[in-house]
């Protein structure tokens, strides 16, 4: 295991507004940071803000289970998350700091004889895409994870399951640090207790943005806002295929390493890893209704419980310590936005729903590419605002590894 | 768990009620005149206000009937519920 960061006195400058700047990023989430990062890396933009209503990386961010694949089974979401996947296996070096990046593999278990079929689908599908994908007999699944009850006994047997080595999990919360460290020492403004409350627009132009702390004029905007893009693109009058709903994670209290891998349920909704300081860090589905308050229903926590402990005898004694929610973002075809809008000078990233935070070095660089370029990347292109009036969509609901 | 008003039963657990997503968007009058354009803001767009929302419920585990509720989707209380043939009640 790696160990703690060394504390430096700052990570990062706390500057005042500028009155104005090339770029503005909304929202110092993952995105947003790695967003940041990669303009001035990849293209030499620096005169940029992100500006974050709360506090840097407080939202999603900070608040996601952090598991990271790129087992998705259209080529259009293999591509982009195997590109991020390829950039988490050198963001240590590229960051100059710690994410605990610990690739201990990915199992997505098969419950039933539909499962099964999608699941070894899915895996050709992975290898033909390059992906990492092998599929597994209960038996070998014991091997990977031998805590997982394999008995055909309980209600959903595990009937096998699709394993992808290369996947795993992150410290969230370093990986922001990071981004953010680089960007700032590019000389990128991170500015937070900044709320965007509305836009100043010329034609088909985005002219700057109010925020609690005055206008700031700017050549180009980039939404980064997760789970409230809907309430910022309300105030243009754009309207976007999203809705936003609580997803709640929970922990237990720290108990000895149990759990070596990354275990994965759709069918039965739950998906459980164990934290680098012995934490079991379990979510589930998102609650049903539409919500923005960062809480969920107990209900939902108990069904999750419940299929944890049935998978997972060995849980059945753990405490759980607490619990959380979060505001997702989903689309109908559970597939991401990420690119250009009907103005000229506004870009979204938006509609990640359950699963964003694995794309994060990926999406980052797409967007500033997108941004710098004023046209998508190859990877983020089919993720098109038009594809729901076109029809191409990224149906990845049924497809994906697990629902989002 | 909250409590949710059915119209026909009364206060019963959320566990028995399935959700519906937005009220009142109604089936296009002349389907055949629609753009794509259209059709996909038909299809696939819906509001998705922080505050006051006009959403459908179905009373899943009980009545099984559908029926609408306004309800703050930052606070999630409810502020009104009514059946699927009455409009929309003004709410502050
Ligand atoms: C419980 C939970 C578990 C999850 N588990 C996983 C997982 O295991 N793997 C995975 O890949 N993904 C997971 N996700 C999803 C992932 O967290 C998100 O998809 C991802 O974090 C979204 O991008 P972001 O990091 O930029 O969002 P956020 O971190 O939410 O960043 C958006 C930022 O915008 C700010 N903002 C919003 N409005 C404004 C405004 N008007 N002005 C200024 N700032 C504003 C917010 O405060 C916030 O900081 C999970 C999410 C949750 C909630
Ligand atoms: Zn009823």
């Amino acid at each position: 295991m790696n160990p703690l960061p060394e504390h430096p006195d700052v990570l990062w400058r706390n500057p005042e507004p500028k009155r104005s700047y090339d770029v503005v990023i909304v929202g110092a989430g993952g995105h947003g940071l790695a967003t940041a990062h990669y303009l001035a890396k990849n293209h030499g933009i620096t005169n940029v803000a992100v500006l974050e209503r709360g506090w840097l990386a407080g939202g999603n961010m900070a608040r996601n289970t952090t598991i990271i694949r790129s087992n998705y089974l259209w080529d259009e979401s293999a591509a982009i998350y195997e590109h991020a996947l390829r950039l988490w296996e050198g963001l240590e070096d590229d960051l100059g700091y710690p994410i605990l990046f610990s690739q201990r593999g990915v199992l997505n278990l098969a419950h039933s004889l539909q499962d099964v079929r999608d699941s070894v689908r899915r895996v050709e599908a992975n290898r033909l895409n390059g992906v990492d994908a092998e599929w597994l007999t209960p038996d070998e699944v014991k091997k990977v994870c031998p805590i997982v009850n394999t008995s055909q006994e309980i209600r959903y047997p595990v009937l096998g399951a699709t394993y992808q080595p290369r996947a795993g999990i992150a410290k969230h919360d370093y990986v922001a640090w990071g981004f953010a460290r680089r960007a700032d020492e590019a000389g990128i403004d991170l500015i937070q207790d900044c709320e965007v409350t509305g836009f100043i627009t010329d034609g088909d132009r985005v002219t700057g943005v109010r925020t609690t702390r005055g206008d700031i004029a700017t050549g180009k905007v980039a939404l980064c806002a997760a789970g409230h893009t809907s309430v910022l693109a309300d105030q243009l009058g754009l309207r976007l295929p999203l809705q936003s709903h609580p997803l709640q994670a929970l922990v237990s209290e720290l108990l000895e390493p149990v759990h070596p891998t990354v275990v994965m349920s759709n069918a039965i909704h739950v998906y459980v890893s164990q934290a680098h300081k012995g934490e079991l860090v379990m979510g589930a589905g998102i609650d049903s209704y539409n919500g923005y308050g960062q809480r969920g229903a107990f209900h939902i926590i108990e069904r999750q419980m419940a299929a944890a402990v049935e998978l997972f005898p060995v849980f059945a004694r753990a405490h759980l310590l607490r619990t959380w929610g979060g505001i997702v973002d989903t689309t109908p075809d559970a597939s991401p936005i990420v690119g250009l809008t009907p103005y000229a000078n506004l870009y979204l990233n938006c509609g990640w729903g359950t699963g964003g935070f694995k794309a994060t070095p990926g999406v980052g660089w797409c967007m500033a590419h997108t941004i710098a370029h004023d046209e998508p990347h190859p990877y983020n292109a089919p993720f098109t605002l038009e594809r729901f009036v076109t029809g191409a969509l990224v149906d990845e609901h049924g497809a994906a590894a697990v629902a989002h | 768990m909250q409590l949710i008003e059915c119209p026909w039963c009364g206060r019963r657990e959320e566990t028995e009620f399935h959700y519906g997503g937005q009220a009142h968007v109604a089936y296009p009058a002349d389907p055949a005149a629609l753009t794509d354009e259209e059709w996909a803001h038909y299809l696939f767009f819906r509001d998705n206000p922080k505050g006051l929302f006009a959403e459908r419920w179905s009373h899943s585990a009980g009545c099984r009937r559908w029926f609408n509720a306004v309800r703050d989707t930052a606070t999630y209380r409810f502020h009104a519920v009514y059946r699927p043939d009455e409009p929309r009640p003004v709410s502050s």
